[in-house]
C-alpha cells in the first residue's frame, strides 16, 4: 500500500506533475475550463473573468509575499500603474491590446523595482509601511496628474480588437483571461523549480543564511519585486481592457488588502492557493449580493445593510481561516487529497 | 488671528489626536509585534459610542467615561477571541487578522448606526483638544513607567520568553494592551468627532498613524507625541499654503525619506537589522 511519494530520481522530484493522478486532475480541470463558457450564463462568465484576472494578480502578490516573504501593501498601486499605462498606450500610441498589456506589465515591473528599493534596508513592519507609502503616492499622482490620467474622471479605453472584432464581450475575453491566468500559473510553477525561485524561498526562510550561502539579496529581492509587479501590472492592464474604463477607485488601498486576503485565505506560497483564494474572495460578495437581491422582494430593508454584510462576512471569513487553518485553503485541499489517498484505510 | 497662527493651532490639535492614536498603536506593537490595522474603525467606534452616550443626556464625564469603558471591553474581546489563538503564528497572519477585524468592526458600526453623518452633541475647541490629549498622554506615559502592569508590558515587549519565565501572564498583558489601545483610540475618535462631527471619514485617520510612528520611532512615547505634532503641523501648513490635496501626500513622502535615512525614527531604539 502506498503511504507517500517516493522518488527515485531528482527529475521525478522536480517534475511539474509528480503523480499520474495530478496529471488527470489537471486534465479534468482544463476540460472544465474549456467547456465552461459554452454552458455558463453571462453572469457566470463575467464572474469567471474576474476570477481569472484576480488569479493573475494574486499569483503575482504571492510571489512577493508568500514565496519571498516581503509584505506589500502596494498591490493596488501597481495594478493602477498597469491599468493606466496599458490604457494610455492604446489611446496615445494606438497600440493593439495584445502589445500594450505586455508593455504595461514590463513598465509596472520597473516601477515595482523602484518601490522595492526600500526592501534592501527594511524588513517586516517597516517594509509594509514603505509599500503603504508607495500606495498613497501612486494614488495621489493618478488623481492629480489630470493631464495624463484624467484625474478623478474615468479614463475611457477603446475596446480591444483582434482582426477587427471586439474582444471585450464576456465570452471572447474569457479566453484571454484564462490564457493569462494559466500562463501566469505555469510560469510561477516553473519559477519555483528554478535557481531563482529557490533563492526567493531561501530569502523568505532565513535571509542571513541565504546571503551566507551565496544568494545575492540585492539582486534577488529586486528580481522578486520585478516579477511580482509584472503580473500585478498585467492583471491591472487586463482589467483596463476588459472594462474599457479605468477609474482610480478600482486601485485603492482596499484593493491591496483584498488581494492580501486572497493570498492569505488561499495559502501563502501556493499557486493552487492563489487561485482558490481569488475565487473565494471574488465569489463571496457576489453570492451575498445575489442572495440579498432574492431576499429583497420580501424584506426591502436588506438592500441598505447589504454592503455592511458583505464587509462583515469578508472579515469573518478571513479571521476564521486564520484561526482554523492558518495555512489556508491550499492546506485544506492537500488534507483532502491526503485523506483520500489511503481511503478507506487511513490511519 | 492670522493664518499662520490658525494653521498652527489646527495642526497641533490634529497632531495631538494623532499622537493619542499612535500611542494605542505603539502599545500593541510593543506588547505583541502586531501592526494594528483596526485602529481606524476603533476610532469610529469611539466616536459613535461617545455620540450614543452623550445623546442620552448623560453628564459629559460620565458619557465619555462609559464610551471609553465600552471601547476597552471591545479591545479585550478582540484580544481574547481573535488574537490569542494566533500567538506564535507569523506576523503576516496577525496583521491580516487585524485587517479582518477592521472589516468586521466597520460592518457592525454600519449595521448599528448606518452611514449617515451625525452632529456630535458636544463641540470641542482646539485648545481643549490639545489639553485633554496632553493630559491623557502624560497619564499613559506614567502608566508605562511606574505601574505594575505597565512594567509587565515593557517586559513582554523586551522578551516574551523571559517575561513569561518570571511570571508575567502573556494573555493578560495582551488583553490589557488591547483595552488601553482601544480606549486611547476611542478618546481620539471622540475628540475628532467634537471637532468635525461623526462620519465615516474618521476611519481614514487611522492610517495617519503610520507616518507618525515611523517618524517618532516605534517604541517611544515622547517620539509619538513629537511625531504626531510634526505630522499635524506639516499637514496643516501643506494644506493651507499649497493646497491641491498635497496634505495627504506630504506625510507619506516624509515617511519614505525617514525610512531611507533613519529607519528607527527620531527617538526609537537603534535596533534595525541590516540585511
Amino acid at each position: 500500500m502506498r503511504s507517500g511519494n517516493f522518488y527515485t530520481s531528482y527529475a521525478a522530484n522536480m517534475a511539474l506533475f509528480r503523480t499520474p493522478l495530478e496529471r488527470w486532475r489537471m486534465g479534468f480541470f482544463a476540460v472544465a475550463v474549456i467547456v465552461f463558457p459554452f454552458v455558463a450564463t453571462s453572469y457566470g462568465l463575467s464572474l469567471a473573468n474576474q476570477i481569472a484576472i484576480a488569479t493573475v494578480g494574486a499569483i503575482g502578490l504571492n510571489i512577493l509575499v508568500g514565496y519571498t516573504g516581503q509584505i506589500s501593501l502596494g498591490q493596488g498601486a501597481f495594478m493602477a500603474v498597469g491599468a493606466y499605462s496599458s490604457g494610455l498606450a492604446t489611446i496615445e500610441w494606438g497600440l493593439p491590446f495584445w502589445l500594450s498589456i505586455p508593455l504595461a506589465s514590463l513598465f509596472t515591473a520597473a516601477v515595482g523595482v523602484f518601490f522595492g528599493l526600500p526592501s534592501l534596508r527594511l524588513k517586516g513592519l517597516y517594509l509594509a509601511i514603505a509599500t503603504l507609502a508607495a500606495q498613497q503616492i501612486v494614488e495621489w499622482i493618478v488623481t492629480h496628474w489630470t493631464g495624463l490620467t484624467g484625474g478623478t474622471e474615468a479614463l475611457v479605453v477603446p475596446a480591444p480588437r483582434l482582426f477587427g472584432a471586439r474582444m471585450n464581450t464576456d465570452f471572447r475575453f474569457y479566453w484571454f483571461a484564462v490564457l493569462a491566468a494559466s500562463g501566469t500559473a505555469l510560469f510561477a510553477a516553473n519559477l519555483f523549480r528554478s535557481r531563482v525561485g529557490r533563492a526567493f524561498l531561501a530569502i523568505r526562510d532565513q535571509d542571513i543564511a541565504a546571503e551566507a550561502s551565496g544568494v545575492n539579496l540585492f539582486r534577488y529581492k529586486l528580481t522578486a519585486f520585478a516579477v511580482s509587479s509584472f503580473f500585478v501590472g498585467m492583471s491591472g492592464a487586463l482589467i483596463a481592457h476588459y472594462r474599457t474604463i479605468v477609474t482610480w477607485e478600482r486601485f485603492t488601498l482596499e484593493v491591496s488588502i483584498l488581494y492580501l486576503a486572497m493570498v492569505i485565505v488561499g495559502g501563502l506560497g501556493s499557486i493552487v492557493g492563489s487561485f482558490l483564494g481569488a475565487s473565494v474572495i471574488t465569489l463571496l460578495p457576489a453570492l451575498i449580493a445575489t442572495s440579498g437581491r432574492a431576499l429583497q422582494t420580501s424584506f426591502p430593508a436588506v438592500a441598505e445593510i447589504l454592503p455592511a454584510v458583505q464587509e462583515g462576512v469578508f472579515g469573518l471569513v478571513v479571521l476564521l481561516v486564520l484561526i482554523l487553518e492558518p495555512r489556508g485553503l491550499a492546506k485544506l485541499w492537500s488534507n483532502v487529497k491526503t485523506y483520500f489517498r489511503l481511503w478507506p484505510f487511513s490511519y | 488671528m492670522n493664518v499662520f497662527a490658525e494653521l498652527t493651532l489646527a495642526g497641533l490639535a490634529n497632531g495631538m489626536i494623532y499622537a493619542l492614536i499612535a500611542i494605542g498603536f505603539i502599545i500593541i506593537y510593543k506588547a505583541t509585534d502586531v501592526i494594528n490595522f483596526a485602529q481606524g474603525p476603533l476610532l469610529l467606534l469611539g466616536a459613535y459610542l461617545g455620540y450614543a452616550f452623550l445623546s442620552l443626556g448623560l453628564p459629559v464625564w460620565l458619557g465619555i467615561g462609559l464610551a471609553l469603558g465600552v471601547a476597552a471591553l471591545v479591545g479585550v474581546a478582540i484580544a481574547r477571541f481573535a488574537l490569542r489563538p494566533l500567538i506564535g503564528e507569523p506576523v503576516i497572519s496577525m496583521i491580516m487578522a487585524t485587517v479582518a477585524l477592521s472589516s468586521i468592526l466597520h460592518a457592525l458600526i454600519q449595521g448599528i448606526w448606518g452611514v449617515r453623518p451625525r452632529n456630535f452633541p458636544l463641540n470641542v475647541d482646539r485648545p481643549v483638544v490639545i489639553g485633554v490629549a496632553a493630559v491623557s498622554l502624560v497619564a499613559l506615559g506614567w502608566f508605562f513607567r511606574r505601574s505594575r502592569e505597565g512594567l509587565a508590558m515593557r517586559a513582554v515587549a523586551d522578551d516574551q520568553q523571559a517575561a513569561m519565565s518570571v511570571g508575567v501572564s502573556l494573555p493578560r498583558t495582551l488583553s490589557i494592551a488591547w483595552a488601553l489601545a482601544s480606549a486611547a483610540a476611542a478618546l481620539g475618535g471622540i475628540l475628532l468627532a467634537g471637532l468635525v462631527g461623526v462620519s465615516q471619514d474618521i476611519t481614514a485617520i487611522g492610517l495617519r498613524v503610520f507616518p507618525v510612528v515611523i517618524l517618532g520611532g516605534l517604541d517611544s512615547i515622547v517620539g509619538a507625541v513629537i511625531g504626531g505634532a510634526l505630522i499635524g503641523l506639516v499637514e496643516a501648513y501643506a494644506g493651507g499654503y499649497v493646497g491641491m490635496g498635497v496634505q495627504t501626500l506630504v506625510p507619506y513622502a516624509l515617511l519614505l525619506v525617514v525610512l531611507m535615512v533613519r529607519p528607527y525614527g527620531l527617538f526609537g531604539k537603534r535596533r534595525m537589522e541590516r540585511v
